[in-house]
């Protein structure tokens, strides 16, 4: 398969993903401030400013805003097209991506893809957001579900689609553990914490539902929420479809059927890195985490997954294929196609 | 509804003034006016929206985020019985064999130049003629292998030659779509009346890609090489390479390497062997033309020189669409096959010859004038509806620069009905068959059918409200 295509492939699902994440996360967070009160100007910030500390974009969103308020912070994560990876730019960049590779996916998957498009920049999207931010979120991530299912049903199981799972579950991967680490400043540096406050519990809890894991989690652990057992589900369940470890273990599937090297060898870098993170997860407890401390060790885990994003593009795409800049789109404009037609 | 329609002066395709509806679209009509306004307007609706989602869309320049727009479609077919087909095939076929033959004797002995029939001057002065070329042996001798010749009927119904596009012709994805999208709307119809399948399009041009592979490749490597997707016609790359299942690949994706040519791919290079390119000659490669392509690929043409990789369109082919060029073809046809033309040309003055100047100068309000090298509308002027600044503006270009210049008669173009606002009326129609040259010349049943939508207009450009139809080729005459 042409490199291009593997790179727009990859691009287009970690875009995708990303999009349904954003949204995710601003809308837990929305949902989690109804239950909080005395709410001031300055615990407002308090709630928001980690969640574009996730991001890593904290410096972005300084050059743009002042500070961290609830309205610049969701502008800013939502619609804001100077961020790169604002929910409406993911969905324009995997759209984007998508279209360089119209003729390799299918007909379902592109018209999925681009009515979400539509929807996110048309002016239905602002006012239904004004409206109803919860509806406006449910629509982004029934879309995104919409679209994974699409490629797993219609798209042939090929390398190509295995270049798009890479992608899918680096980026999914990555922002689970941005999410568990919105609340890392309630944790003490190193070791579990003791007991936490009711209003903790709520934003524990919210952390679960910004992945979707609620319902997963009270079914194994019942309404008990502490930070250890929503860290362990989190990061180290090996069945649950969002856990960092259920993801590195997808990722490294996926990699060795792209190139068909078994279990224990490598011939890649990406292949080495991801084996050796994946032994690790296997491998630890939570207690052991936690005594390293939660923070760092998302913080490493996140460096981790930058390494095998970076070892994969040295295997596999070999140079970089930007974005098409001005001259370049003024040339292939250029190109007569002898279709226009005359006047007679 | 259609009962309705009437003629609006000149020639009509459907109706004939003394008869009535022509024979071949008898049937037609007779099925089309048992569709209720109600019916028709909800197929209307359901393909437009079809075209919309599925992206079978032009691109508009200067729109990151990819704006598009969808070619208007217009839903009544234009009809061509089986025996006036078999005359234009002739038609076309001839002129084809006449272009390439002309390439091959203007790249190698020049015998049409050294007999006078064709002056010296127009050909090695042609802003497209590729000296670098000149004694290159192209695989199997064949210069153009796609050509989109367009055609037009006069106010009488004969059809005329309009002009030549051997380079990149485009617009034979809305032929195979535009049939789609017929089947569907109207599946019924396609069981009563007897229409030829364009349907192996891609088969036919995949052929004739492999037919010109290197020698010695049993089992070449087939590409398309596009612009990327700001170009106009993506949609038309990535569908055509999808429907041969071959790789759409840009400039950036191929490698050169020892004059061989390969792809990147995932797993290392890959060579590649035939390159259908949708690429002007300009851009392919920027050690021998244009230094700042960002598009083509460094050293392409040495790996064809080489003859490690064949190309389609041949490079060079762009003298056969100079507007000069095209006014000597029957000439062409004449000296290389010792035929008469099955299909004539416009008339057409050329401004570098003396007389024909003087009579252009004079007649420039009822002319169309045309610049030599442009195509697609650029740098013409339309007498009869132009302002009298604009002829005096023109008048100084044909005089500073003859050589680029011919006039031609206003030609009123055949009429269709077509559904405008509610009603169908007759809207000016012309006709952009394909051509393909490989082992032997196919010619895909009908073409592209396009339409000017505005009343009135003869323009039929797509910027300009025009739209196409579905051309239906029958297996007999009625």
């Amino acid at each position: 398969m042409l490199s291009r295509v593997a790179n727009s492939l990859y691009w287009m699902a970690r875009y995708i993903e990303r999009a349904e994440n954003i949204a995710r996360i601003v809308d837990v967070n929305l949902q989690l401030l109804l239950d909080i009160r005395n709410l001031d100007e300055k615990r407002l910030i308090a709630y928001w400013l980690p969640i574009v500390q996730a991001t890593g974009d904290e410096a972005a969103f300084f050059k743009l805003y002042p500070h961290a308020s609830g309205h610049n912070v969701t502008e800013f994560l939502v619609f804001q097209m100077d961020n790169p990876n604002s929910l409406v730019q993911s969905i324009c960049s995997a759209r984007e991506n998508a279209r360089m590779v119209r003729d390799q996916i299918t007909l379902e998957l592109w018209e999925e893809l681009n009515r979400l498009y539509l929807f996110v920049r048309s002016p239905q999207a602002r006012e239904m957001w004004h409206h109803s931010p919860s509806d406006f979120f449910h629509e982004i991530k029934a879309s995104s579900l919409h679209i994974i299912g699409i490629i797993n049903a219609t798209l042939i199981h090929n390398e190509g689609w295995l270049f798009i799972q890479v992608g899918q579950y680096l980026e999914r991967a990555d922002k689970t553990t941005r999410i568990l680490d919105v609340r890392y400043q309630s944790l003490p540096a190193r070791g579990v914490p003791d007991r936490i406050s009711p209003d903790e519990a709520l934003e524990w809890s919210a952390v679960l539902r910004s992945c979707s894991s609620w319902d997963a989690y009270k079914s194994i652990h019942g309404a008990d929420i502490n930070p250890r057992q929503v860290a362990e589900f989190l990061l180290l369940s090996d069945n649950f479809p969002r856990s960092v470890r259920f993801c590195v273990n997808k990722l490294n599937h996926a990699l060795r059927r792209i190139s068909g090297v078994p279990e224990g060898h490598f011939t890649n870098d990406a292949e080495k890195l991801t084996g050796r993170f994946l032994a690790e997860l296997q491998f630890s407890t939570i207690d052991e985490v936690f005594a390293q401390g939660l923070h760092q060790y998302l913080d490493e885990a996140q460096t981790k997954l930058n390494n095998v994003g970076a070892e994969l593009f040295k295997a596999y795409i070999f140079q970089p294929f930007q974005a098409a800049d001005e001259i370049h789109m003024v040339q292939q404009e250029e190109q007569q196609q002898q279709a226009r037609l005359h006047r007679f | 509804m259609i009962q309705d329609y009437q003629v609006n002066g000149g020639f009509d395709e459907m109706l004939d003034p003394r008869t009535g509806v022509r024979g071949h679209y008898r049937k037609f009509h007779k099925l089309f006016k048992s569709v209720s306004p109600g019916e028709f307007d909800a197929k209307r609706q359901a393909v437009d929206t079809a075209f919309l989602r599925q992206g079978i869309t032009f691109n508009v320049y200067g729109d990151a985020a990819g704006a598009e727009k969808i070619f208007p479609f217009d839903m009544i077919p234009r009809i061509i019985p089986a025996k006036e087909w078999e005359h234009l095939e002739r038609g076309l076929a001839q002129r084809i064999t006449a272009l390439n033959l002309f390439l091959h004797d203007i790249y190698h002995e020049q015998k049409i130049l050294k007999d006078g029939v064709i002056p010296e001057f127009y050909v090695l002065s042609a802003r497209h003629f590729r000296r670098e070329f000149v004694n290159f042996e192209v695989p199997k001798g064949i210069y153009i292998h796609v050509c989109g010749t367009d055609l037009i009927r006069d106010h009488e119904g004969n059809y005329l030659v309009l002009e030549d596009n051997g380079r990149c012709p485009s617009g034979v994805s809305y032929v195979l779509e535009n049939r789609r999208a017929m089947k569907r709307a109207f599946s019924g119809m396609f069981e009563s009346i007897s229409v030829r399948p364009v349907e192996n399009y891609p088969q036919e041009l995949l052929k004739s890609l492999k037919f010109i592979a290197p020698a010695g490749v049993a089992d070449p490597t087939v590409v398309l090489l596009t612009p990327g997707a700001y170009n106009s016609a993506y949609f038309e790359h990535t569908y055509l390479a999808r429907q041969m299942g071959i790789e759409i690949v840009e400039g950036r994706d191929l490698f050169v390497r020892d004059s061989r040519v390969f792809m990147r791919t995932t797993k290392g290079l890959q060579p590649v062997h035939v390159i259908y390119r949708r690429l002007d000659d300009d851009f392919l490669d920027p050690t021998v033309f244009r230094r700042d392509s960002l598009l083509g690929v460094p050293g392409l043409v040495h790996a064809y020189r080489a003859g490690n990789v064949s190309l389609a369109n041949s490079i060079g082919t762009g003298i056969a669409d100079d507007k000069v060029m095209y006014y000597f073809v029957p000439r062409m046809i004449k000296y290389y096959l010792d035929q008469e033309p099955i299909l004539p040309n416009v008339p057409t003055y050329l401004a570098s010859e003396e007389a024909d100047r003087k009579y252009i100068l004079e007649h420039l309000p009822e002319l169309v004038v045309k610049a030599a090298n442009e195509s697609g509308g650029y740098g013409m002027l339309m007498g009869p509806k132009a302002s009298k600044e604009e002829i005096e503006i023109f008048r100084g270009k044909i005089i500073a620069e003859p050589r680029n210049y011919i006039a031609q008669p206003m030609i009123y173009l055949s009429q269709h009905p077509t559904f405008c606002d509610g009603d169908f009326e007759g809207r000016h129609v012309d006709l952009r068959p394909f051509i393909l040259s490989g082992e032997r010349i196919s010619i895909i049943p009908g073409g592209l059918t396009r339409v000017a939508l505005r009343k009135g207009s003869l323009v039929v450009n797509s910027s300009q409200g025009g739209g196409s139809k579905d051309t239906w080729v029958l297996y007999g005459d009625e």
